[in-house]
Formats: structure tokens, sequence, C-alpha cells
């Protein structure tokens, strides 16, 4: 029996698990699997919950996106009571969406992933992390952390509660948007807009670079993708259909309801989270690197490969160049990183068109909204992929049934070939050590959030 | 010399971490020199096997200072938990998942086996599968809050789903002081809430459910709208510990002209939410037994020590109501 090596926790992601590596006498990597060690079961104690009480409940999934549980949750209510939104709810809904992300990205780009890249994937752990950034750039790092924040504090003061949201309610939202933040929103949207576009300069310019030859080999496999477009294939994060391309770049289209057409979730007795795959490429499920079967991915990389064109004029040109330099789709993982930053952008450049829409001030934010038994299928994405809600309420408006697919689930499946991938390229002969670790777990980091 | 940190997630959503990034400049301008974060497996590579990952043993490092999210649902956090103790001075409980079971303490109304067979089974998109047992830790028998874990003393309390920063940095800076207590003001969200009151409903004598907004304007500040719980709305504001906007200002909720549902859990260790509820409602003319799916809303966030336990069900109904 060859040895083996246990990675937990994985760090520097949003979430628990362990990565398992199984090495052959010789030193080879034998297998790899990554458990998903924590279960909570939110479809079993939705049941009996009034329908209406579903989006305060829900954002607990998870603490980074849950402005996208929320959204997808409340937009299930509003189909299982059957109610009409006012426009300019919707457009309150969708301003929250796209600055809940701005924050986010920053997180993730600036914090958890460029440790990797700048501070280097084999340095000393006890640096390669935020505070070594701090020590690196501590003007930039300050700067992030302003930003950020200010992020932050902007949806608090519009909206009482950032993380664990309540606004978006049945039928609407809570309360219409006061001039004076819609103000504050348009000034601080333009900074934010503004660092964006110099964070995906200055990652083009000082960071990808460096690490395109590690971008070729790390963590790679063909694979489908899953993402919303608009009705007209745009990129959108709020609402639209469903688009599932398959690996040579050919797609379905499918509405929110569809969904269990289309996906099935595979069970593995080794991990707690299920695996969706595409079912309706009849195919079955596999993980095998050679010879996938039914894998797609979800999340930026997936966004930016379905969707036909960028909303919004400074993204789209960020999709042109991406496209030109790596088809589409493009497949290497490592470029999860590159999407991340033009959705940075896109998403800025949207909550400021959103914010300076004269209708956006409507007082009309909350349609009629009576209890009556039916089902709603509420989607949007998050960072991580789409979110799936999955309600069915009976006639006094009590949930009976919900089913649910989160947005890190899509990538599980993939997140395992990826580690498979990496681990057989960086380790031969036995030889293990801490840096070769560290990149079989950037595998993993690509796809958080 | 720098006070260690040591920070581990349970049954969790990183929510409370987030709240700790949101301490921005608080934290920044005491790391390194004051604290050092050792292991925070959201921002630092710190492994429970060693950096090589050939460790037999769930290791952490030794520190002063403990932080636990998250409460315990499975055999392996209950063995971080333990060990953190272990390693610890002072632990802290951070978030009302650890001090009292929060959401996913909702679980807790029902068996393991209906929640199980709920995920593995009865879903429209799985073909009904085993559950899996290999590597994947047993969950315990259901949710815990830290402190009801043998041999797992809580030091400080800091609830909140998330707590807010003000609140952790007022924690962290006590103990940097030589302090070895905190805890929050013992005060109702009512208490901080800057509403009208009239002590009576205006609404009648129904609960109503959050199916229409609250009667305020949007342009005025919320000194000017009345009182949610006197709307005929559930608010939970009477007995639920304030907090939420940190040191000074307007409950969160309240501020989005949302009722309250409890995130800070209860005043005191020792009141009970579900009683004192009813006698607020009372209070101001609304019938309690209005209040639709009474025992789980009334529980949400506080569903650990035994608060919520499984029920017979009742024919016809879809869960415990
Ligand atoms: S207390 Fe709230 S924010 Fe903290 S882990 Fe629990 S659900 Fe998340
Ligand atoms: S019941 Fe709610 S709205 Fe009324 S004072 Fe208390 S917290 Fe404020
Ligand atoms: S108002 Fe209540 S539910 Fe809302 S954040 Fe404050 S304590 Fe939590």
């Amino acid at each position: 029996m060859g040895k083996t090596i246990q990675i937990q926790p994985v760090t520097r992601i949003e979430g628990h698990a362990r990565v398992v590596i199984q090495l052959d006498d010789a030193g080879e990597v034998n297998d790899t699997r990554v458990h998903v060690m924590a279960l909570r079961g939110f479809e079993k104690f939705a049941e009996g919950r009034p329908v209406e009480e579903m989006p305060r409940i829900v954002n607990r999934i998870c603490g980074i996106c849950p402005w996208n549980h929320h959204l997808a949750s409340v937009k299930a209510t509003d189909k299982v009571f059957g109610v009409e939104l006012p426009p300019t709810a919707v457009k309150l809904r969708r301003m929250a969406q796209h600055l809940a992300w701005i924050p986010d990205k920053l997180l993730h780009f600036y914090f958890l992933a460029a440790p990797d890249f700048v501070i280097g994937p084999d340095a000393d752990p006890s640096v390669r992390n935020v505070i070594g950034i701090v020590g690196a750039a501590p003007d930039l790092a300050r700067k992030v952390v302003h930003l950020r924040q200010k992020g932050a504090m902007l949806l608090e003061d519009w909206l009482g509660k950032v993380i664990h949201p309540v606004a978006a309610v049945t039928g609407g939202f809570s309360t219409p948007l006061a001039a004076a933040i819609q103000q504050r929103i348009i000034e601080e949207t333009k900074e934010q807009l503004e660092f964006a576009q110099f964070t995906i300069k200055f990652a083009k310019e000082n960071v990808f670079p460096k690490y395109l030859d590690t971008v070729k080999i790390l963590g790679n496999f063909d694979s489908g993708f899953l993402g919303t477009v608009t009705a007209d294939g745009t990129w959108d994060i709020y609402d639209g259909k469903l688009r599932l391309m398959k690996r040579d770049g050919s797609y379905d289209d499918f509405t929110y309801e569809q969904y269990s057409d289309y996906l099935e979730e595979h069970v593995e007795g080794w991990s707690y989270v299920k695996m969706p795959y595409a079912k309706k490429w009849g195919e079955g499920f596999s993980m095998d690197l050679a010879a996938p079967k039914g894998i797609y991915r979800a999340n930026c990389l997936a966004r930016i490969n379905v969707c036909d064109r960028m909303p919004t004029p400074l993204a789209q040109k960020e999709l042109e160049e991406f496209r030109a330099a790596f088809g589409r789709p493009a497949q290497f993982t490592l470029l999860y990183h590159w999407a991340r930053l033009i959705e940075l952008v896109a998403n800025c450049e949207m909550a400021l068109q959103l914010a300076q829409d004269p209708a956006i001030l409507s007082k009309d934010v909350r349609a009629q909204v009576t209890p009556k038994a039916g089902r709603g299928v509420g989607c949007v994405e998050a960072p991580r992929g789409t979110l799936i809600h999955d309600y069915t309420g009976d006639g006094e408006g009590f949930i009976t049934n919900a089913n649910l697919i989160v947005g890190s689930t899509h990538n599980q499946a993939p997140i395992n070939m990826s580690v498979n991938a990496a681990a057989k390229a960086l380790i031969h002969g036995g030889v293990v050590n801490q840096g070769l670790l560290n990149k079989v777990e950037m595998a993993v980091r690509a796809y958080d959030p | 010399m720098a006070v260690r940190v040591v920070s581990e997630w349970l049954s969790s959503c990183s929510g409370c971490e987030i709240s700790i990034l949101n301490l921005g400049d608080v934290i920044l301008d005491l790391i390194p020199a004051k604290l050092q974060l050792v292991h925070i497996p959201a921002l630092v590579d710190s492994k429970y096997f060693g950096p090589n990952g050939d460790g037999t043993h769930l290791t952490l490092p030794e520190c002063e200072v403990g932080i636990i999210s998250g409460g315990v649902r499975n055999e392996e956090q209950k063995e971080v938990a333990l060990e953190l103790r272990k390693k610890c001075k002072f632990l802290i409980a951070l978030g009302t998942c650890a001090t009292n079971g929060g959401i996913p303490a909702q679980a807790n109304a029902w068996d393991n086996a209906d929640v199980l067979n709920k995920v593995f089974k009865g879903s429209i998109t799985t073909p009904p599968a085993e559950t899996p047992t290999q590597v994947v830790p047993k969950l315990l028998d259901r949710v815990y809050a830290l402190d009801e874990i043998p041999g797992l003393k809580v030091d400080i309390y800091l609830p909140g789903c998330p707590p807010h920063p003000d609140w952790i940095a007022a924690a962290i800076l006590a103990l940097l002081d030589g302090k070895t207590e905190f805890k929050l003001p013992e005060r109702s969200v009512c208490d901080t809430c800057q509403v009208i009151r009239e002590k009576k409903a205006a609404g009648g004598a129904n609960i109503k459910r959050s199916l229409t907004n609250a009667t305020f304007e949007a342009e005025e500040p919320i000194q000017k709208m009345r009182c949610l719980m006197e709307q005929g709305f559930l608010c939970l504001g009477p007995v639920t510990l304030a907090g939420c906007a940190g040191k000074e200002g307007n409950p969160r909720c309240i501020d989005a002209r949302m009722p309250c549902r409890g995130c800070f859990g209860p005043i005191k260790k020792t009141s009970n939410p579900l009683v004192d509820m009813m006698g607020a409602l009372t209070s101001v003319g609304i019938n309690p037994q209005s209040v639709p799916d009474r025992r789980l809303i009334l529980n949400r966030f506080i569903g650990a020590h035994n608060k919520l336990r499984p029920l017979p069900q009742r024919p016809g109904m879809p869960g415990p109501r």
C-alpha cells in the first residue's frame, strides 16, 4: 500500500473540504478525492414554512452569496403565488444583485487568489495570504480593504442588512429607493468601476502573463458549461433562460421550470454534496479525465463562455479580447480568475446604469400578494454558479416541497477532476511538499467563489 | 508578544467570517504586531494534518484566542471544536449558530433519517441513493450549540447572524487589554429601535404575514415609522438581544422596513423567548395564536439547547408547524 496524503482544511476557499491523494508503491498518484464533509438539509426544514419566509431563511445557505440565495428564493416565491412585479421592484432587486457582487469579486481576487500569484505558489505558507499581500503592496491592499468595505457599507446603509439581507420580498421590494441613497450609489459605483478597470489592467499586465504556463497545465480537462443569458443571448446574472453548452460549443437553451429535464444529481458514497451533471446529453456521469461524461462547469468562466455578448461596452471589449486569446468555450481552469474580473467590470457598469435610470425612484415597489397553491422555480447566478430554488406550496401558502441546486455543487465533479489532473501532473516518485500541495489546492481555489 | 488567534468554522455559512473581514482597518492596524492569525481556513494556509498532509491526527496550533463559528452537527466538527478548546486560553463562540444553533438547528424539529432521506431519496433531480458513509463524518443526532458539548466551555458569546464587527472588535480589544470577560449589553432590539410606539395594535387583532409592505414614507427617517409589531407584523424585537447595528444605530431589518426575526438570539441565557413573545403580542392587543408556523418561527435561530425537537406529525401537515 502506498501513502495517503490529506489536505484539510482546503484553505482560502469559502467552505469546508478535504482533499485525499492516494499514492501507489512507486509514489505515483493512484486516485484523488475531494470530500465535502458537511450537510445541513435546508430542503427538509423548508417544509411547512410560510412561503414568503423562505428568502429570509435560505440566505443562510451561504454567507458569501446570501444576496443570490435571497433573490433566487424570492423569485421562486413570486411564482408560487403567481404575482407580477412592478418594474421598479425588478430594477431594485437587480441593482442589489450587481452591487453585492462587487465586494465579493475584490475579496476573491486580491485576498484569496492573489497570494498564489503575487506571493508565489511555493512561498512560505505563513506569508502566502492576505497579510503577505499587505506586506508586499501595502497601499494597494489598503485600497482594496477600503473599497470592499465601502461596497458592503453602501448596501447596508441602503438596505439594512448586507449579510443575510431581507429587502427582497414576495411580490417586490420592502422599500423604495430614497433619492439621497441613489446619489451615493451613483458616486460610489463610479469609483468602483474605475478600480475595476485598474484591476483587470493590472492583472493582464502583471499577473496573468507570468502564469500562462501554469494556466496551461494546472487542473485542465474539457467540459461543458452552464449559465444564464437573456432572451437574445446576452450575459445576465438576475434573470433570463439557462444555457447548457457542450464541450464542442453547441448549446441548448431552456426555461427554469425545465431544469429537471436537463440536470440530474449524482451521489458518491464519499461526499455529502451531490454532483449535478447534464442528464440531457444521455451519456450518464463519469469523472474519468480521458472520457468525462455529463460533466459541465458553472461560475464565471461558464457564464463568459455561454454568453453571446456582454451587456455593457467596457465588459464587451474585455470579452472580445479574452475570446480572441482563448476561443469559445475557453477550457483552462485558471482562466476562471480572468473571467471573474470581466464580470467585475460588468457588474459595476450594470449597477451604474440601473442607479441612473429615473424609474428606479418609483414608489411602486410591491404587488398585491395572495397565498395560493402552486409551484415556482427561481434562478439567479451566484458567483459560484447558477442557483435553482424550486418550491411547491399548499393552498394556505406553506411549503410542501423544496428542491435546491446551489451554485457550488455544479462544480463538485469538475473540482474533483481538476484536483485529479493537477495531482497527477505535479506529484511523482513520492515527492510531496507544501508548495506542490498548494498547487493542487489552486485547482480548487480557481472555482471559488 | 502578539496574541495568536485560531479560528474555525463548523456547521456554518461563512457569514461570520465575512463579518471578521468587515473589521477592515481595525484588524489591519493590529496585524501582525499585536494580533497574529495563525489558523483561519478562509484566509491562511494552516492544515490539520501538517503542511505535507502526512500527519495522522487532526491538530490545531496553540493559541491565546480561539474563535468558533457554526454549531456542531457532526463527529468531525465536534473533534475540531474540542481540539481548539484544548489549544486556546479563551474560546469565543462567534455567531448565533455557535451560541444557539442558528438556522441549521431548524433541522432539530426532524429526525436525522427524515433529513437524510429528503436529501438523498426525496429530490426530483436525484435518483434515490444511500446516505454517503465513506470518509464523511457521521452526523450527531441533532445540531448542538457549542456549550452543549461536554468539555466545550465557552468564555465569550458573540451572537448574531452574523455578529456585528463592532462586537468582534470590542471582544478582541478587551482580550488584548488583559480582560477575561466580554458581554454584549443586555438590552432588547426594541430598546434600540427608534420607531414610534403607542403600545397598542394599529392593524387589528391578528398577525399579518409578510405579504404586504409596512406603512411608511420612503424619504422619511425611521423615527417617523410606526412600530412594525403595532402595525400587525410579527417582529421579534421584544425578545431579541440588541446589537445587530453595532454599538449604536437602529436595528438592521427595521431599517429595511422589515420585522426582526430574532437573529441575535435571546436577551439572557435564562429567558424564554417563546413565552415572552406571546406576552408582548398580547400586551399590544394581538392574538398570539394567530402567528403562523409559531413553533419554528419563534425558534428560528435558537433551535439548539433542546428548544426544537421532533414532534409526532399531525396528519395532512407537511411538516412541524
Ligand atoms: S451565525 Fe449566521 S452568519 Fe454566522 S455561520 Fe451561522 S448562519 Fe452564518
Ligand atoms: S417590535 Fe420591532 S418595530 Fe417595534 S419597536 Fe420592537 S423592534 Fe422596533
Ligand atoms: S433586526 Fe432582528 S433579525 Fe434583523 S438583524 Fe437585528 S436582530 Fe437580526
